[in-house]
């Protein structure tokens, strides 16, 4: 018998006044997967989450999480999720330590259960030194451990990351992409939620690309960029605006297997299976760029290809 | 209503904590009111008029101070710490992300400030007994009517703090609201001092039920109040309690959960 998937949204929609946050999306996440929405600022990733993690109704559509209707049994789903926000949501007068004691206890664990947890987990983030210190002072890395500690405090089935690793630094970073492929070896399923193209690529086995709430693209990573883009790109960066125009009519037709070409602020990039041989054409097309960067197309580029715009946008 | 435990404890275990600095306001505070206002103006009162309302005036005033400051105590807790559970520390959201509801939260934090009400004005009790301030047994009863008084503000002002991004209104509310509630509500001095054009403010205030009510409970005289008004006060108390807490699961709901 195949296993039930853990979320499984059809039409999903939500609606807030006269604005679509999430506009009728169609997904499932399967039992120990890493799942990701990855998308732009206001894409509607946190509202999905948000609907996933039974805290916001839904307007429309069909939501099932663990096999129960939020609507229903919002709290009996919840019991079983664990949930790192985006927003820091620690409690600002606890301890780190009596923030994983308290947070348990909102499940109704019993105290000797949270315990043992609580020093297990502690150790798992390397917190173990701070458990006496406020949350207050904590480094924003060490916050999000935390959060993320305090999210496994009832051995949840599924964990819903909402942008984990945004504003923190690139070594805090590391440390929580390496607690979350831990959590991934264990079979730990996750479903998160980000707009770096890397974390997504780094992270997940499959996941949606979000555009203005709607998903406009699915696959694992390497599916995504096989499917809307080409093997390589070629950026080209202009130093003026007229040198950029001055290029972009040379570069369009260069053949060697350029398949698409885009303006992106001071730069062109030229899509292409070969980027050297396409950047040797421009470069014999007589473009003369200040600087010539050769690189393998990213899930950046899936979402430039299908958008026209950048995540950053 | 497990749920509403579960935040309670929350609130009981950050209390274990920081309870010395909110004894200060909410049992220091009062017991310097009632030496000051109860034991030393008082005394000037007797002298001078005999008696208030039939009253030693250190008897009249101990119930207005600790329905008086019951309600201080209930008012306060639904401004400002309500605000960093919603939107400053935001630990309610982390709450709502767990089987607690949203209507749990609601609850959980209103009980918890009955059960420091009940705290405080036993504390208050103890100290106007001792000086004498407290005629009958029947003051015990004082506990649980300062308790109804709190909440009677708590439950309203939470529900209201819920629907709030920011903190605003909240000195409104303290300095027209509260302050001249404490003060002219037959606390100092019976309602018959005030204008008459003014009198049905205060009776449209929980505050003054909670005062009438505990004046008949601390003097231990039934016929202060007589029966059928010490009914209707406990009525409006419990109609406040109720309204606030049907509109505060709902704003906390709208709060957390949208």
């Amino acid at each position: 018998m195949p296993l039930e998937p853990l979320v499984a949204g059809r039409g999903l929609t939500k609606q807030f006044r006269d604005f679509t946050a999430v506009d009728g999306i169609d997904f499932t996440v399967e039992p120990g997967e890493t799942f990701g929405f990855l998308g732009p600022n206001g894409a509607g990733k946190t509202t999905a989450m948000r609907m996933i993690g039974c805290v916001s109704p839904r307007s429309g559509g069909d939501l099932r999480v663990l096999g129960m209707d939020p609507e229903v049994d919002g709290a009996r789903i919840r019991a079983r999720l664990g949930v790192v926000p985006q927003q820091d949501t620690l409690d600002s007068d606890l301890t780190v330590w009596d923030n994983l004691v308290i947070y348990g206890r909102y499940f109704g664990l019993p105290r000797s259960v949270i315990k043992t947890r609580a020093k297990e987990l502690l150790e798992f983030v390397q917190l173990t030194e701070r458990r006496s210190s406020k949350v207050d002072p904590l480094s924003g890395g060490m916050k999000r451990r935390l959060t993320i500690a305090r999210a496994l405090i009832n051995q949840p089935e599924l964990i819903l990351l909402d942008e984990p690793t945004t504003g923190l630094d690139p070594q805090a970073r590391h440390l929580v992409w390496e607690r979350l492929w831990q959590l991934k070896a264990q079979g730990v399923t996750q479903v998160l939620t980000t707009h770096y193209m890397d974390e997504a690529e780094q992270l997940c086995d499959r996941l949606v690309i979000m555009d203005r709430g709607r998903i406009v693209a699915e696959g694992s990573p390497r599916e995504l960029i096989e499917t809307h883009a080409t093997r390589e790109v070629v950026e080209l960066r202009f130093d003026t605006a007229e040198a950029r125009a001055a290029a972009l009519p040379k570069v369009e037709s260069l053949g060697v297997g350029v398949q698409r070409v885009e303006q992106v602020g001071d730069r062109i990039l030229l899509y292409a299976p070969d980027g050297e041989k396409a950047s040797d054409a421009a470069g014999a097309a007589g473009v003369s760029a200040s600087a010539v960067l050769v690189r393998r197309a990213s899930l950046e580029d899936v979402f430039l290809m299908l958008t026209g715009r950048t995540l950053e946008d | 209503m497990a749920d509403a435990l579960r935040v309670f404890e929350r609130e009981a275990v950050v209390f274990r904590r920081v309870w010395r600095g909110s004894i200060v306001s909410t049992v220091v505070t009062p017991i310097l009111f009632l030496a000051g206002i109860g034991v030393g103006l008082g005394g000037l009162i007797d002298e001078r008029s005999g008696a208030v309302d039939g009253l030693s005036y250190l008897d009249f005033v101990v119930p207005g101070l600790l329905a008086g400051s019951a309600m201080q105590l209930g008012a306060f807790s639904g401004l400002w710490s309500v605000m960093i559970g919603t939107t400053w520390g935001r630990y309610f959201h982390g709450m709502a992300a767990t089987p607690i509801t949203p209507g749990g939260v609601y609850g959980g934090y209103v009980l918890w400030v009955g059960v420091r009400a009940a705290g405080s004005a036993s504390a208050f009790l103890l100290a106007a007994a001792l000086v004498g301030g407290v005629p009958s047994w029947w003051g015990v009863l004082g506990v649980p009517i300062a308790t109804l008084t709190a909440l009677s503000f708590t439950a309203p002002i939470t529900a209201f703090t819920a629907a709030q991004e920011h903190d605003q209104a909240f000195p409104v509310i303290v300095r027209l609201g509260i302050m001249p509630l404490f003060l002219f509500s037959a606390t100092f001095f019976p309602l018959d001092q005030l204008p008459s054009w003014l009198r049905p403010l205060a009776w449209a205030s929980p505050l003054w039920h909670g005062v009438e009510l505990m004046r008949a409970a601390t003097v231990g005289r039934l016929s202060y109040v007589g029966v059928g008004d010490a009914a209707l006060h406990l009525a409006v108390l419990a109609a406040v309690i109720g309204a606030g807490w049907a509109v505060g699961v709902r704003t906390m709901t709208r709060k957390l959960a949208a």
